[in-house]
């Protein structure tokens, strides 16, 4: 009997332990995530072939083989303010109608708060 | 007073009757622009030369598919096409009792306006209708059997040039479907087949570049790369919407055989040279 619960009780602490661990990883890679600030999720969203995916026609500082069918996004701050680049990522349809590029919020490619975050990328460039 | 009234009432009849006709443009006035877009945007390509698609603009892609052509990716599918010709059904017939004996005549005949039908009708259609009326099973339309049947029916009939007909208004209400379709943005990512291959044909997407819409359809079926198999236009056409987030048609269906209808009359002119290789 006492085998047993000793047996138990070793069981039960090996797990809190492990659940412990467990959750100090979760709190830790939560964090890493938080360290993340606007612009490089913004990066992150900008650079995803199924999310923005802004290089397969733009050109853009630091990412590979972009593609040629839209203006290269660089020196943005100097030429954009923050508010017409988020409309034009959100809707370009309102300054052309036949616009080539994806309205991205209008159709829900992207959510308002990643377009937030592709716009903070966008401008800092 | 009088010859400024005639002047005016006689400029706006002429006014009146040139938006008319811009209106509904012609099949015929819709090609001359067509090819001659393509050629000022392009003008180091020979207008036949479209017939090879994206290697038409891209010299060094060009190359390695050139080199790609000397041992085809679709030689063994030839062959099963060629054997699947010459098979007989059960009831002793065969596809050439159906599409004619003659197997060079026949992939330039398509598509065409059947106009008792009121429909297109296109290679891949009259192969299965073969054998339907014979009482035989039809083929899956996308790849397999029937790409390699038409791959062989292409291959007879490589150096005939597209000569598309639309030989009434219901043959042109066909072709303006097409036309609608080619030009119609649509998918979550709100593109029309003309934003890439129009507008911006010869440029890069990432890495890749953008084929002209000028002789997409000389050279399928294609072995593509990507797929591994052979592969009918139709099954190209359903990957080309997906990729624009679009719901895909179903191969031969109205919206994609009026596309194919649009597009051959397109290339009118052009050589026929399927079946080819892509990436």
């Amino acid at each position: 009997m006492r085998n047993y619960m000793k047996v138990a009780i070793t069981t039960v602490s090996t797990l809190t332990l492990a659940g412990v661990l467990g959750l100090t990883a979760n709190i830790a890679s939560a964090e890493e995530k938080k360290e993340m600030t606007l612009a490089e999720k913004g990066q992150a969203l900008a650079f995803d072939r199924k999310k923005g995916n802004c290089l397969a026609c733009h050109m853009i500082p630091g990412g590979d083989m972009a593609g040629t069918i839209a203006p290269p996004l660089i020196a943005m701050k100097a030429r954009f303010k923050k508010e017409a680049l988020r409309a034009q990522i959100a809707e370009p349809r309102t300054k052309n109608p036949n616009s080539m590029m994806p309205p991205f919020e209008a159709h829900g490619v992207l959510s308002g708060e990643e377009i937030d975050a592709v716009v903070e990328y966008v401008h800092g460039l | 007073m009088k010859k400024i009234l005639t002047v005016v009432t006689a400029s706006v009849v002429v006014l009146g009757l040139s938006v008319t006709t811009s209106v509904q443009a012609k099949p015929e006035e819709d090609l001359a622009k067509f090819q001659e877009y393509f050629q000022k945007k392009f003008p180091k390509t020979p207008l036949a030369d479209f017939q090879n698609g994206v290697y038409s603009i891209d010299a060094p892609s060009r190359e390695q598919w050139e080199e790609m052509e000397e041992f085809p990716p679709y030689e063994l599918a030839l062959d099963d096409g060629k054997m699947l010709w010459g098979e007989k059904f059960a009831n002793g017939k065969s596809y050439a009792d159906c599409l004619g004996a003659d197997v060079k005549a026949i992939r330039v005949k398509y598509p065409y306006y059947d106009e008792k039908n009121d429909t297109v009708v296109t290679l891949e259609g009259d192969l299965n209708k073969c054998r339907v009326d014979n009482g035989e099973k039809p083929l899956k339309w996308k790849k397999g059997k029937m790409a390699a049947l038409s791959a062989y029916v292409a291959y007879e009939g490589r150096g005939n040039k597209i000569d598309v007909k639309i030989p009434n208004e219901k043959a042109q209400a066909w072709y303006d479907k097409g036309k609608n379709f080619f030009y119609a943005k649509r998918g979550q990512l709100n593109l029309a087949c003309a934003d890439c291959h129009v507008y911006s044909a010869g440029q890069n997407i990432r890495a890749d570049k953008l084929s002209p819409g000028i002789g997409h359809t000389t050279h399928f079926p294609v072995y593509r790369s990507k797929w591994g198999s052979l592969g009918t236009l139709h099954r190209r056409y359903g990957g080309c919407n997906k990729q624009v987030r679009a719901k895909d048609f179903k191969a031969q269906s109205d919206e994609y055989k009026a596309l194919e209808y649009f597009q051959a009359y397109m290339s009118n002119g052009l050589e026929l040279n399927g079946p080819g290789a892509r990436k």
